[in-house]
């Protein structure tokens, strides 16, 4: 059992835990994730590690409640414990002094985004980050941001805080003023980071994305999460889960992510049903 | 030979293809004594040589001729402590049954439904057959992985008085035995119990622990001051066929499906969160022909699909499935395409896979592993349609170890080189064995792989050879 030791709310829905796992404190790397299995009855679910304390022997992790897995890790508080947490999984970030560099998050994908960005600022780039969001109130980090930043803006979809709009038209606005980038990485929905690789490919900005695909053991041995990278198969878990956005199948992506559609809504009826009825909803 | 093999009584076909309990149901005792009486107790058990853990087949099986049940487990655990699950899984009929005296002129000794017997009947009884633990040596050993190579490797360290901590990736202990085998045929509980055999015995389990990503084997063995290491990883990298629309949604390796419905006890959702694709009233294709292709196929046929196929590119006769899962699978239905291969997977506007282009094959000249090689007939072409095809044919080497352990040397194929009577890699202190080493092999000789490691590691450690059953 891992013990949580701080459990907050960043936003409605979005909740950022403290976690005891002192093995996986010291080790990790940004990029790298953690496989959560919040009861024994519970799914494999893959969290990204967003910050660690190898002295205190804790890690960060940000979970935003989507489905019935999520929803009940929302549930928990602080000293409440999950049942597994395994990792550091999947290959580090590739760090180094790109010059300037865009880091852009969008709605929960910025959890995923700030250490790599915090590594980035570590390793002497210029560092830009784009924090998305639908709305005012579901901004999140966005003080942790700005402290690894240079420039940091934010973006809403309706416009009630910072720039009014999609990242991609704050990221295409840069470019277009003129400054000269030399790496993205974009993480977030897949609509959204294919929407960045578009607006990168012409100028030819490296640009890489951390992907999503379903997982479940982390580890390599199902290949539930293979992904089309140019027209080769990889393991996202193993090889990635970080990717040259110009090469991902995000089609192939979205279309696999959808195979459990219809069991994750039952599950996810199930859950909100049994809490109403214990009360706990 | 008076006394006829007596023959296990099992599920009916009709009614287990409706549950996931297990289809054999064991010998009674009365069975198994009448079944001990058939072996004539040669006086040059070949039997033993057959068993790649070498049990002492004739004295346990002596043992249970007369009666004592417990004194035949405990003579089995000096050499095996996972006697409820090898006698469920071991191919007998390719080990010690092969070379049974009696299965010369009649149907050899039943020793793994024997073996069965004895392990099941301790469990039940509420008795401990523990084998004896040498006095601590203070040194100390880490096992990677806790599949089948690491168990026995465990024990026996155990039994030479080392400290053994095994250290495994996922949540439950067991690898293949838990994830792979299907319940069926290998009930989790059994495996569970039979674990605990080896905690009474002073093995330390870890689990969530993946050596390569949370601690490398030179920290093991550095930071942690674990005097030598058995690496017992398994091959559990599964092999896709590379063919156009792999990617579609609905295809899937053997080892997800598996991991799904075994592990994650997605048969049971949604008590258990794991979803696993809704067989009921679809159309089901494995691809491939071994144990692990048979087992897919009848969790399939059991999640309610109406047809659960086998696609195998030669004829059964080349099927390295065991004989006895084959009849198994027909029994329940399974429908065998067989001398047929895919050549591509087709699907829906939504990227739903809806058939497999298949071509019919006939066999011509023998390949290099003495099978008859399966060549195309040109314009056999058909759509085979499908809602889920699953991939089985086998596995390669999970990379993490030897990508974050430089110095220990893999082959082509990435499985770990070593020594092969002492197990030792490249590395000095670090051993290896099983399905890492061979490739995709059995439950068995990976057993007898970790055996070996444990005698050299013993060695190595200064421990005295002395076998263990005169402590």
């Amino acid at each position: 059992m891992y013990r949580i030791v701080s459990a907050i709310f960043l936003a409605e829905n979005i909740k950022k835990f403290e976690i005891e796992a002192p093995m996986i404190a010291k080790k990790r790397k940004a990029g790298q994730f953690v496989i959560v299995r919040i009861n024994p009855n519970g799914e494999r679910v893959p969290l990204t590690i967003a910050d660690s304390d190898p002295e205190k022997g804790t890690i960060t992790i940000i979970a935003q409640g989507a489905g019935k897995s999520t929803r009940e890790l929302n549930r928990k508080e602080a000293g409440d414990s999950i049942a597994d947490v395994v990792g550091p999984l999947g290959t580090p970030s590739h760090i180094e002094n790109f010059g300037t560099a865009v880091s852009i998050g969008g709605g929960v994908g910025t959890a995923i985004a700030y250490p790599t960005a915090k590594a980035l600022k570590e390793a002497g780039n210029y560092v830009i980050t784009i924090n998305g969001a639908r709305s005012k109130d579901l901004v999140i980090l966005e003080d942790e941001m700005k402290a690894v930043s240079d420039e940091a803006y934010i973006t809403t979809d309706d416009g009630s805080y910072g720039f009014n709009g999609f990242v991609t038209q704050k990221l295409q606005e840069l470019i277009d003023s003129g400054k000269k980038i030399d790496f993205v990485l974009a993480i977030g929905p897949i609509p959204m980071m294919k929407a960045v690789a578009d607006v990168t490919r012409p100028h030819g900005i490296k640009t890489v994305v951390s992907l999503n695909p379903i997982m479940i053991d982390g580890t390599g041995m199902c290949g539930g999460c293979r992904v089309t990278i140019g027209n080769e198969i990889k393991f996202a878990c193993i090889d990635g889960p970080e990717f040259d956005a110009h090469q991902v199948d995000f089609k192939n992506l979205a279309d696999r992510n959808r195979i459990y559609q219809h069991e994750e809504k039952e599950a996810g009826e199930a859950f909100e049903h049994a809490c109403k009825l214990h009360g706990q909803g | 030979m008076a006394i006829p093999r007596q023959k296990m009584p099992a599920q009916d076909p009709q009614e287990r293809v409706g549950n996931f309990q297990e289809v054999n149901l064991g010998l009674t005792p009365e069975q198994a004594q009448q079944e001990a009486l058939r072996c004539i107790q040669c006086k040059d058990p070949v039997c033993i040589e057959g068993c790649p853990v070498n049990i002492k087949i004739d004295q346990f099986i002596k043992l249970i001729a007369e009666g004592d049940f417990m004194g035949a487990v405990r003579k089995i655990k000096e050499d095996n402590v996972l006697p409820s699950i090898c006698g469920r899984v071991c191919p007998q009929e390719d080990q010690c049954e092969k070379v049974c005296v009696i299965g010369k002129k009649h149907e050899p000794v039943a020793i793994g439904n024997l073996e069965r017997f004895v392990g099941d009947y301790e469990r039940q009884s509420g008795q401990k057959a523990d084998p004896k633990v040498a006095p601590s040596t203070g040194k100390k050993v880490a096992v990677v992985g806790s599949g089948p190579a690491s168990l026995s490797c465990a024990n026996d360290l155990a039994q030479f008085g080392h400290k053994v901590v095994i250290f495994e990736a996922l949540h439950e202990l067991g690898g293949v035995l838990m994830y792979g085998i299907p319940e069926f045929r290998l009930p989790k509980e059994i495996v569970r119990e039979e674990l605990d055999g080896l905690r009474r015995m002073g093995i330390e389990f870890r689990t969530d622990v993946v050596v390569g990503r949370t601690i490398t084997i030179d920290e093991l063995m550095e930071e942690d001051g674990f005097d030598a290491v058995f690496i017992g990883v398994g091959a559990g990298l599964p092999w896709f066929m590379g063919i156009p629309g792999e990617n579609l949604v609905g295809v899937l390796s053997a080892n997800e499906f598996l991991t799904r419905v075994n592990l994650m006890k997605a048969y049971d959702f949604p008590n258990n969160d794991t979803p696993v694709f809704d067989c009921k009233g679809k159309s089901v294709a494995i691809f491939g022909g071994g144990n692990t292709a048979m087992d897919a196929v009848r969790t399939a046929k059991r999640l309610g699909a109406e047809h659960a196929y086998i696609v195998y590119r030669r004829s059964e006769k080349e099927m390295p499935a065991r004989e006895e899962e084959i009849h198994n699978a027909k029994e329940e239905g399974i429908e065998f395409l067989l001398l047929t291969t895919p050549l591509e997977f087709v699907g829906d506007d939504q990227a739903w896979l809806t058939g497999a282009k298949c071509q019919k094959m006939e066999l011509g000249a023998p390949d290099d592993s003495g099978r008859r090689r399966p060549v195309p007939i040109e314009g056999s072409e058909y759509i085979l349609p499908i809602d889920m095809a699953i991939i089985s044919i086998g596995n390669g080497s999970n990379p993490l170890i030897h990508q974050t352990t430089p110095d220990i040397e893999v082959s082509k194929r990435e499985t770990i080189v070593v020594d092969v009577n002492t197990m030792q890699t490249s590395k000095e202190g670090v051993y290896a064995g099983g399905d890492i080493v061979t490739g995709g092999a059995t439950v068995i000789l990976a057993m007898g792989a970790g055996r070996t490691a444990a005698a050299a590691i013993n060695k190595q450690l200064g421990g005295t050879a002395q076998h263990f059953d005169e402590w």
